[in-house]
């Protein structure tokens, strides 16, 4: 029961993550079915704002959940920023070219953004702090589920709350709501398309910063590649899940993550990928749109 | 008429090179490895270790009152060329071979020096059955073979560590999992611990929580892990923050300084196998000083090995008193000598004893040698 509960939550706090980065690739497509590469990048850009910040900030004295807080926040605006310029320069010009041309835009943009961080910082492995501290209280179920894993989960849990606000309670919510559903429609009534759609990668982009800054507190370590199999995995998540649907990107995060959890605890970790990408195949034909998503008919 | 003159000058000139030739009997070392292509940074540095040694010993009158003549031929480490080169040595006489380099290449040309009982020794050639498998008593190598880390850190885990269960670990790359086959294959050679769990690790995965809770319920009291050091510092953070307590060993490609930055205070405890430190060795730092006086460079890529195997050749025959095989092989394998790797002797397969891998502690985010 015991071994269990660590994989459980070790499935958990790895699917929370996975679900928070899917949410920027399903909102993206569901509002211009455009697969975003670059997004995996954001998440690795967020977690070197952070680093950064962390190694300012601890010059500066201050202490572990401050610089956490303020490294986040400082990653968030930081990566928001990048998802602003990336829609900007990279997709923006494509919105009436052929779907192909916007998608190799994203691959191009990926690989640009890698090799920037690269170039600019290092191909090593770098040290991240342990911005979460170890809470005493949870020092009996360490070893089931940890302090990170505690922040984590509630990090992610909040945000997905306010996200769920943010969509269904305000107006910049409906707009985006009205977006999905017919762009030209929204145009007509008066939603400034152009800037929901900026929005939602400026949202997408805040939320791939804050898994990012999450994950490299946990493990410890940064490099420029991170972003590409945290990407690939989010990306799995999201179209199990059914592309384009927001609970189905969690949905799909936190079974991809249990997956991952209880292939590798009780069958074998050579295999762990074997079982994901098995389970993806299985979904995907006995539901071809994904577990919620909806399947749309396309006009060619 | 000038040009019978041409003619009987050169005759001359050609006769008298022959028989300086003839006459001035020498102990023939062929250098063999890659000299030309992109494999060649593996196999200059042996080559120049060989003519630095040979200019020594011929600058102190040479062995058995004669000159030391080098033959050099290049292999490009292709194990087709190999042969070629290998039979180019054997046909221009040469005594003892230092060579060759890859252990593809080596393996090709063994059985043509064999039959030709002439022994060789490789600087890099690792490939653990070129001494094991018994095929080829001619061949010797100043390098460990590739099981010799495992054979080290399963030998510490059980003699040093004492631990009874033990869950060996790799990244599933050729590197990582064959020091983790060989690791697996030692532990239960020994009799004496239960491999609980082997298993590979996706490297680049986001975390690896599930395995080391795997480790946990197996209660493994080491864990042993092929691999490299991205990997490894992400096994001991997580391990330290699932307080599991279970000893960390690993290999070469995790005794490096981004270990330490990376794991940080959670490195502390874990050991790691890695190439002996030679730096206290005498002739090693002069071996080194020799190299940059000559070439203003740092040496490079098996330099020590080389020069260790080029004295160690020389030197055999001689105390063996000439370049009779059955004498040089008897020396190599009965007396030791002073090389820049150690004061080393060949065992009856033709591994150096004395050469290879040291066990370091993770103390204080430093690697502490252990004697």
């Amino acid at each position: 029961m015991e071994y269990f509960l660590e994989l459980f939550f070790g499935g958990l706090t790895r699917g929370s993550i996975y679900a928070l980065i899917a949410l920027g690739y399903t909102m993206v497509y569901g509002i211009i079915q455009l697969i975003n590469f670059a997004h995996g990048e954001i998440y690795m850009i967020g977690a070197f704002v952070a680093l950064i910040v962390a190694g300012v900030c601890t010059i500066y004295g201050l202490s572990g959940v401050s610089i956490l807080i303020l490294a986040g926040i400082i990653a968030v605006i930081y990566a928001c920023a990048y998802g602003y310029t990336l829609e900007k320069v990279a997709y923006r010009p494509l919105r009436g070219a052929p779907r192909l041309s916007p998608l190799i835009s994203a691959i191009g943009m990926s690989i640009f953004l890698q090799n920037y961080v690269l170039l600019a910082q290092t191909s090593d492995f770098l040290p991240f702090p342990r911005l979460i501290p170890d809470f005493l209280f949870m020092e009996p179920v360490a070893h089931i589920i940890g302090s990170p894993e505690l922040v984590i989960l509630i990090t992610t849990f909040i945000t997905m709350i306010l996200l769920t606000l943010l969509i269904k309670k305000t107006k910049v919510g409906k707009a985006m709501r009205a977006t999905q559903q017919d762009m030209n429609m929204a145009r007509l009534v008066g939603v400034n398309v152009d800037r929901i759609i900026s929005l939602t990668f400026v949202i997408g982009s805040a939320l791939a910063a804050i898994g990012g800054v999450l994950v490299a507190s946990y493990i410890g370590q940064v490099n420029f590649y991170i972003g590409f199999l945290a990407g690939v995995k989010a990306f799995t998540a999201a179209v199990l899940g059914g592309i384009g649907s927001i609970p189905g990107a969690v949905l799909g995060g936190l079974i991809l993550g249990w997956a991952e959890s209880f292939a590798a605890g009780y069958i074998s970790s050579d295999y762990e990928d074997v079982f994901t990408f098995g389970l993806l195949v299985l979904i995907l034909i006995l539901r071809p749109a994904g577990l919620l998503g909806k399947s749309h008919k396309q006009k060619v | 008429m000038k040009k019978m003159t041409v003619l009987i000058s050169t005759l001359a000139l050609v006769l008298s090179m022959s028989v300086t030739g003839f006459a001035a009997d020498t102990i023939k070392l062929g250098v063999a490895g890659p000299h030309s292509g992109d494999l060649a940074p593996y196999g200059i540095p042996a080559m120049k270790a060989a003519q630095l040694v040979v200019k020594q010993i011929n600058a102190k009158g040479g062995i058995l009152g004669k000159q030391v003549e080098l033959l050099i031929q290049d292999d490009q480490c292709k194990p087709e060329i190999a042969t070629n080169t290998a039979t180019k040595l054997v046909t221009d006489g040469a005594h003892v071979v230092l060579g060759h380099i890859c252990s593809g290449a080596t393996k090709a040309a063994l059985g043509i020096y064999k039959d030709a009982k002439i022994p060789v020794m490789s600087p890099s050639a690792t490939n653990p059955p070129l001494t094991q498998s018994g095929d080829y008593p001619n061949f010797f190598r100043t390098i460990a073979s590739d099981d010799m880390q495992a054979k080290m850190a399963v030998e510490f885990a059980i003699n040093k560590l004492g631990v009874k269960k033990v869950a060996v670990l790799h990244d599933k790359g050729d590197y990582g999992k064959g020091f983790a086959d060989f690791a697996k294959k030692y532990l239960d050679e020994s009799g004496k611990v239960e491999v609980v769990l082997f298993e590979g690790v996706t490297p680049g995965a986001m975390d690896y929580s599930s395995i080391v809770q795997k480790v946990r319920k197996n209660k493994a009291e080491a864990l042993v892990f092929g691999g490299y050091h991205p990997e490894a510092s992400k096994l001991v953070s997580q391990m330290s923050r699932k307080r599991l307590k279970t000893i960390f060993i690993s290999d070469d490609g995790v005794k490096d300084d981004s270990f330490l930055k990376v794991a940080g205070d959670a490195a502390n405890g874990s050991y790691v196998t890695g190439p002996r430190d030679l730096s206290s060795i005498p002739l090693n730092s002069a071996a080194t000083a020799e190299f940059k006086a000559e070439y203003g460079a740092e040496p490079g890529a098996f330099f020590q090995e080389g020069y260790s195997a080029a004295l160690a050749l020389l030197t055999a025959i001689e105390k063996a008193g000439s370049t009779d095989y059955d004498a040089v092989t008897k020396v190599l394998r009965s007396e030791y000598v002073e090389t820049p790797v150690g004061k080393i002797k060949f065992d009856s397969k033709g591994d150096a004893e004395g050469v290879g891998f040291s066990v370091y502690k993770v103390e204080n985010g430093a690697f502490t040698e252990l004697k």
